[in-house]
């Protein structure tokens, strides 16, 4: 059937911030859904509060709006671009939540606009898990038992009939938020406490444990024929108990038969008809107990999911794609497979390779976050491999991770059986490593399976690498065998690994493997296992006999991308990738890209003229270059994964593009960059390297506290603290020097009171032109991921702005940057410090481009590729007239026990963006779209530290003209008092009752300022902000953002907000 | 055990062996499915093939009798990237590497699969050998360039049962009696006939057409089987007999092309054919695609059909004919399995049809 031809506009909502849970794959589903309707015809408008996404590029949708995700933005969408239609399956849960709200309050009848991909029963059914087991039941489907409560006592009823182990999940939360299993009463009550609160709905599902069983996943797409197709299989290598997103997990499925697997496809297809997905993709969760077999249906995403953007990349089918396509009313069989093209996309991938996805966990920057996996994800990133065998994918699956392990050996030490036995038992992060540690310790692979209830079949791929890894030990390289070399390479053991074991160096493998004609050959990914030729080049390493990625002779360059998302590195990184690829490829190069981060557009084969999905490791990368043999190699878009590697490949003699690794050390080593400032007249704050704990106590005593201090070569402030004593130096010293190895400890003086500005700009090594001057919202302090930050800048003063201006182009220069640089400066007494200079993309790039319209990481790759700035044709720099704040979303909740605390360390996982011409309309939008909604009335509660006092008196004056009550703490309310401002008395929490926290739970306070004590956190503040982050209070940590939410309360009393496209913020 | 593969074009692959010691040839075929090899290795459809399944990993889940698609393996050679020594899942009862040493099976591993599919992709099923006695590719060679082609050979003949008997199983009343000429059938059809309330008595492929119809059945079919269609002009010429009756007759792959062939159609051989679980086929009546399970190497040309059959199926991937009906005959036949055992069960449906048919000749 032809498209329809009833709808001509189409509303494409994206997911939002990057958050545990909903990460760059709804980028990469967004993306590929809007060309597709562009290119059938359709007018298409996307909402996406998230600008560091591929989505969001201006040239992508018709009109794009960066708006925060909210009914009431939404509504003023479609009331100004009168949709036909609205696209809700492509955006995660975010957006099939706002397609509800909006169906609730009556917008999409009133303005006539249909749901396509889902519709409401269809969505409703699959989030309501009552309305869902009823259905599952109906269809003959086994569900684990459970029934809905909507109080405690309701709920421990219920735990007395079914028992003990129970799961908890609250209805309408991402990730399973608030969720979690209980195997003691005590437990049962705690999450179902928490539960109640996270569900929007105040309800959780207390349910059967399906703990220990298999848990599989079928990704289904179903035509409006009713054609139904399986796209992908997934088992997960972690048992049931661990939610999906923090599971290890393979494709295809490997431990069910055929006519198991047969009855599950029979399931998943009665399943998407019964819940009434009439078109798209949906993702079907089962759980089989590996005993008898008994299959139970766990739930139903009707809408593409992480777990599609991963099939996708696994199976080389366009899910997103597809789904969109069929949204619009075509069927499976009138789609053409992408990579056959011969073909139709109406059939079931079939893989000759095996697909092992890896979560990446970031707990290092939570201490208090309890570390163990549940039914609750935590990961913030993901890494994907693929390989001929499941070993060989395992392997380079780990070292995907990049979490400093080349293997399974973690380099620790062996344990006592006892605590071996605990930490098989208890699912982690290092759960893997800790199978390895029982093989190593003569366990065998049913003992093993007994304790993690991990298959055997998949412990026997494990076992197989330890033992050939082990074998390697104390053996003299020289003379090991190329049979023996080429096994352990054929089950996917890193050179380094093997290097490791016999005591060489990472190269003397590297050169004896290739003495001895071991190298990788790269296979296709091509949907059908060869039984079709494939026209798409889309590639992964194995070691066998034939290579199908043969050379082409056109100029090439190699674009190395970020690897797995992690707080500091993820999607803007991604973005950078993805537009080097693009103006490169519009110049006339083939793209080649390496990447392993199944989540992102970098990895969808359309992105690059070649991809391959590889470890972004010296190895990895090394042999890609060796097939490829490229004109250049960009080290400077995909954050420090890349860049990590500019040294050692350039050393190898493969030519480096952009900014030269010489200019990149440069900037890092204190010493020399101190001269080259000193050189350019500039000053950075007093500062020292220290190897070691004399010398950064005598580096503490000659610059004086407080000091910043951070291990060098990290990206997002990792370890990065401020200090304020000889004794917290030596504390935090020791930790970091572990952190970053044989990089030495970097020490500044810390400037308090300062204002931190970020500038983005291109250099093609003489000429330089500044994208943007940001301005941080947060003082100095603050990790600038985690600051709102305006461009442009406010209040500064003009001659301030142009020495910044200055001293950028004399920095560009100087570091001979071709390419991006981004320079952070602090303003302090109203004097000029430089604090860092990155001569590489860097996380604000994505933001900046969007605010200037301006695409910057394009022309960034063209001056790599060594034209001149000049003949990019840039527009004149200036700033733009209408402000753009960027708001960082933060993972607290995730991590109950955690404080709510900013500080050097960057914390959060994602960031908006408000748009607006006024700054406190732009600031109230950026509050918004992090979930943060400033009050227009009602009651302020202001406490904040000594220092501050002073500080808070003006911004307690405009709280009042603007009508809000105000209650504050003794000392803030003797400040006011004195300045002659009403407030009255609040207690602290152990002061008496009411006190703050029941005073905000009684729905007495609709807004606070708090600024903490700096060092560490008080117990009462930090009760106070985790009340508020559960009950979604708006609470600002510094005057500054105080300032800031003032100003964006008088912006929305004096004047409603209103909604306009990128686009026309640009023409302007 | 180290086993050496040689291919007609002179393509020579070493790797591990497992299963028995010896020395096989067949035609070497590649199967895309991605699981089902129990059911694989026992269809009698493979007899005098050597079989590479793409899949990278081959026995997982251990082998159990009840998955066993007859009452041994058929395939003369099992070939994968990679047979794991541990199997694991539930129901299972003993490796892959022990049935097939059981059953004097010969596997190869270890190899390139891969490209040894994008050469028998490129190149065409070729006839190959398989041994670990032999060590000398030349000699290999000589010996597979002896061994007899595909295109001509009569193999269901040799799978085909000696004499008649009624199929054992199925409950409850029987509205049906069907006779289901086995040239090499798979027990899930019959499994599936009798879950449609049939009486099933199975015949040989040689049984005449008066000795089927004696048995006064309802309907008659047509089972699937190895070899080229074209080289059994006696089941042919019987099965020409049987469709004058105007009783219901339902073919199943050898089945259908034999069916073609007696109705006035041509085959011919596919130059890799169509093995595996993924197989998209169009039902030209109701539009609907049916994701389906296929093994031929053999095909009816669809550009050649008589006046009185019309196409019903079609394969998307490359146009071929999936299955046709008779326009005045209850005749109805499919090239792919909708019996599926291994593979999806989207056309189980077709076996309905065969039902009604003979409900409606009955009335």
């Amino acid at each position: 059937m032809p498209k329809r031809d009833d709808i001509r506009s189409i509303l494409v909502i994206g997911s939002g911030p990057i958050v545990i849970g909903q990460a760059c794959e709804f980028d990469y589903s967004g993306t590929q859904a809007v060309r597709a309707l562009r290119r059938e015809g359709y007018r298409v408008v996307l909402v996406n509060s998230n600008p560091a996404t591929i989505m969001t590029d201006p040239e992508l949708a018709d009109a794009t709006y960066v708006e925060p995700l909210t009914p009431d933005f939404l509504e003023r969408i479609i009331e100004r671009e009168r949709p036909d239609a609205i696209l809700p399956t492509v955006g995660g849960q975010t957006a099939i939540n706002l397609a509800l709200a909006l169906s609730e309050r009556g917008v999409l009848e009133r303005r006539n606009v249909r749901l396509i991909g889902a519709n409401e029963h269809a969505m409703r059914l699959a989030e309501d898990r009552d309305l869902f087991k009823k259905a599952m039941l109906e269809i003959g489907a086994e569900v684990p038992r459970s029934e809905r409560a909507r109080s405690l006592a309701e709920a421990e009823r219920i735990a007395k009939e079914i028992g003990l182990p129970l799961v908890i999940r609250p209805s309408f939360t991402l990730g399973g938020s608030g969720g979690g299993v209980a195997r003691t009463a005590a437990d049962f009550k705690k999450i179902v406490q928490n539960g109640l609160l996270e569900s929007p709905s105040h309800e959780v599902l207390i349910e059967e444990s399906v703990e220990g069983w298999k848990e599989f996943e079928l990704e289904v797409m179903r035509d409006h024929a009713d054609n139904v197709i399986i796209v992908c299989s997934i088992e997960n290598f972690d048992a049931m108990g661990v939610h999906t997103g923090d599971s290890i997990t393979v494709a295809p499925q490997m431990t069910l038969s055929d006519r198991q697997y047969q009855a599950m496809r029979d399931e998943a297809k009665a399943v998407i008809r019964k819940v009434g997905v009439d078109t798209g993709g949906s993702n079907i969760q089962f759980a089989v107990e590996p005993k008898t077999g008994r299959r139970v249906v766990i739930e139903m995403n009707p809408r593409v999911s992480r777990s599609s953007a991963l099939a996708s990349k696994a199976t080389g089918f366009p899910i997103a794609k597809i789904a969109a396509l069929l949204a619009v009313g075509y069927t499976l069989d009138e789609i053409p497979n992408d990579i056959t093209k011969k073909t139709p996309a109406c059939f079931e991938p079939s893989l000759d390779y095996v697909v092992v996805k890896i979560p990446r966990w970031t707990f290092e920057k939570f201490p208090r976050a309890d570390a163990r996996l549940t039914i609750q994800m935590k990961s913030v990133g993901e890494a994907m491999a693929i390989g001929r065998t499941f070993p060989e994918a395992l392997g380079k699956a780990v070292r995907s991770l990049e979490i400093g392990r080349d293997g399974l050996d973690d380099g620790q030490p062996p344990l006592e059986r006892e605590a071996l036995l605990e930490k098989l038992e208890e699912p982690t992060a290092e759960r893997l490593f800790h199978v390895r540690r029982a093989f190593i310790a003569g366990m065998d692979v049913a003992d093993v399976a007994g304790h993690t209830r991990i298959d055997p079949w998949f412990l026997d791929g494990v076992r197989r690498i330890v033992e050939t890894e082990e074998s390697f030990a104390g053996r003299a390289l020289a003379e090991v065998p190329g049979e023996d070399l080429r096994a352990a390479k054929r089950l996917g053991i890193s050179d380094r690994a093997l290097a490791r074991k016999m005591g060489v160096a990472e190269l003397d493998v590297r050169g004896r493997r290739r003495a001895l004609g071991i190298a990788p050959v790269y296979k296709t990914i091509d949907t059908c296992a060869a039984e079709f030729e494939a026209s798409t080049p889309y590639f992964y390493s194995t070691y066998e006999d034939e290579n199908e990625s043969i050379r082409t002779e056109k100029p090439k360059v190699v674009i190395l991308g970020g690897g797995p998302n992690r707080i500091g590195q993820g999607i803007e990184f991604d973005y950078c990738c993805v537009h080097a690829c693009y103006a490169l490829s519009e110049a006339g190069f083939e793209t080649v890209m390496v990447n392993c981060n199944p989540e992102t557009v970098s990895t969808d084969y359309d992105t690059s003229d070649r991809l391959y999905f590889e470890p972004l490791t010296f190895e990895d990368v090394a042999c890609v270059l060796d097939n490829e043999r490229p004109d250049g190699v960009l080290v400077q878009f995909g954050g420090q994964t890349p860049l990590k590697l500019a040294r050692a490949l350039e050393a190898a003699g493969y030519p480096i593009w952009g900014t030269s690794p010489e200019s990149i050390d440069l900037a890092e080593d204190r010493g020399r960059f101190g001269r080259l400032l000193g050189e350019l007249g500039l000053a950075a704050p007093p500062h020292a390297e220290a190897r070691n704990l004399e010398e950064a106590v005598e580096a503490g005593r000659r610059i004086g506290y407080p000091l910043v201090v951070r291990p060098s070569y990290v990206l997002g402030g990792r370890a990065m603290a401020v200090v304020f004593d000889e004794a917290l130096l030596s504390s935090y010293v020791a930790a970091a020097v572990a952190s970053s190895g044989e990089h030495p400890v970097l020490i500044d003086r810390f400037l308090d009171d300062a204002v931190e500005l970020d500038v983005d700009a291109l250099c093609d090594g003489r000429e330089t032109w500044i994208g943007g001057v940001q301005q941080h919202i947060e003082e100095a302090g603050i990790h600038s991921g985690d600051s709102f930050s305006v461009l442009p800048p406010w209040r500064i003063p003009p001659d301030l702005l142009a020495e910044i201006r200055d001293a950028t182009r004399r920095l560009a220069v100087g570091l001979s940057v071709r390419g991006l640089v981004n320079i952070q400066f602090a303003i302090q007494h109203g004097k000029l410090y430089v604090l860092e200079v990155n001569p590489r993309a860097s996380r604000t790039v994505p933001f900046v481009s969007k605010a200037i319209g301006v695409p910057m990481a394009r022309a960034a790759a063209l001056l790599a590729a060594g034209r001149p700035l000049a003949s990019l044709g840039l527009p004149p720099e200036r700033d733009p007239v209408d402000f753009f704040i960027k708001g960082p979303v933060f993972p607290f909740r995730k991590f109950p026990g955690e404080d709510v605390l900013l500080g050097p360390e960057m914390k959060s996982t994602g960031e908006v963006m408000g748009v607006s011409p006024r700054f406190g309309d732009a600031f109230a939008k950026a509050c918004e779209a992090v979930g943060m909604r400033l009050p227009l009335s009602g009651r302020a509660f202001l406490t904040v530290n000594p220092y501050d006092k002073a500080a808070v008196v003006p911004i307690g004056r405009e709280l009042a003209d603007l009508g809000f009550a105000l209650c504050a703490t003794r000392g803030t309310l003797e400040a006011l008092r004195e300045a002659g401002i009403a407030a009255e008395p609040v207690f602290k929490v152990n002061e008496g009752s009411p006190n703050a926290v029941e005073r905000m739970e009684a729905g007495e306070i609709q807004m606070i300022i708090n600024t903490p004590l700096g060092r560490a956190s008080h117990f009462d503040e930090a009760a106070i902000r985790a009340a508020a982050l559960r009950l979604s209070i708006p609470c600002l940590t510094t005057l500054s953002a105080a300032t800031a939410a003032v100003e964006g309360i008088r912006s929305r009393q004096e004047e409603a907000t209103g909604v306009a496209p990128l686009q026309e913020y640009h023409r302007g | 055990m180290k086993g050496l593969l040689v291919l007609e074009d002179g393509a020579v692959y070493r790797a591990e062996a497992i299963g028995r010691p010896g020395t096989s040839f067949g035609e070497i075929v590649f199967n895309t499915a991605m699981s089902g090899y129990q059911e694989i290795l026992t269809d009698p459809s493979y007899a005098g093939q050597i079989v590479v399944m793409t899949a990278a990993h081959v026995g997982n889940y251990g082998v159990r009798d009840e998955e066993a698609e007859s009452s041994k393996v058929h395939v003369a050679g099992f070939v994968a990237r990679d047979f794991p020594a541990l199997w694991s899942g539930s129901g299972g009862e003993r490796s892959l590497a022990e049935y097939l040493d059981e059953n004097g099976i010969l596997g190869l591993h270890g190899l390139d699969t891969r490209s040894l599919v994008r050469r028998i992709r490129s190149l065409g099923a070729m006839r190959a050998g398989l041994s670990t006695e032999i060590d000398d590719p030349e000699e290999l060679r000589r010996r597979v360039l002896e061994s007899p082609p595909m295109v001509g050979s009569d193999l269901a003949l040799s799978v085909s049962p000696s004499e008649r008997r009624l199929a054992r199983g199925g409950k409850g009343r029987k509205k049906f009696r069907v006779a289901a000429v086995d040239y090499g059938m798979k027990r899930h059809i019959v499994r599936l006939l009798q879950e449609g309330s049939c009486r099933v008595e199975i015949f040989p492929a040689t049984a005449s057409a008066e000795e089927i119809l004696d048995s006064r059945p309802d309907g008659i079919f047509l089972s699937n089987g190895p070899g080229d269609p074209a080289a059994l002009p006696g089941p042919i010429r019987t099965i020409e007999r049987l469709c004058r009756t105007a009783k219901p007759i339902f073919g199943i792959c050898l089945g259908h092309q034999l069916l073609g062939l007696a109705l006035g159609a041509k085959t011919f051989k596919l130059k890799f054919g169509h093995r595996g679980a993924n197989h998209p086929v169009k039902d030209l009546q109701r539009g609907h695609v049916a994701i389906t399970s296929q093994n031929h190497g053999f095909a009816v040309d669809a550009s050649a059909l008589p006046g009185d059959v019309e196409a019903t199926h079609v394969n998307l991937n490359d146009g071929t004919l999936e299955g046709f009906r008779h326009r005045t005959l209850p005749i109805l036949a499919a090239q792919f399995h909708p019996e599926a055992a291994p593979g999806p069960h989207d056309a189980n449906v077709l076996f309905h049809g065969f039902l009604e048919a003979m409900g409606r000749a009955r009335s």
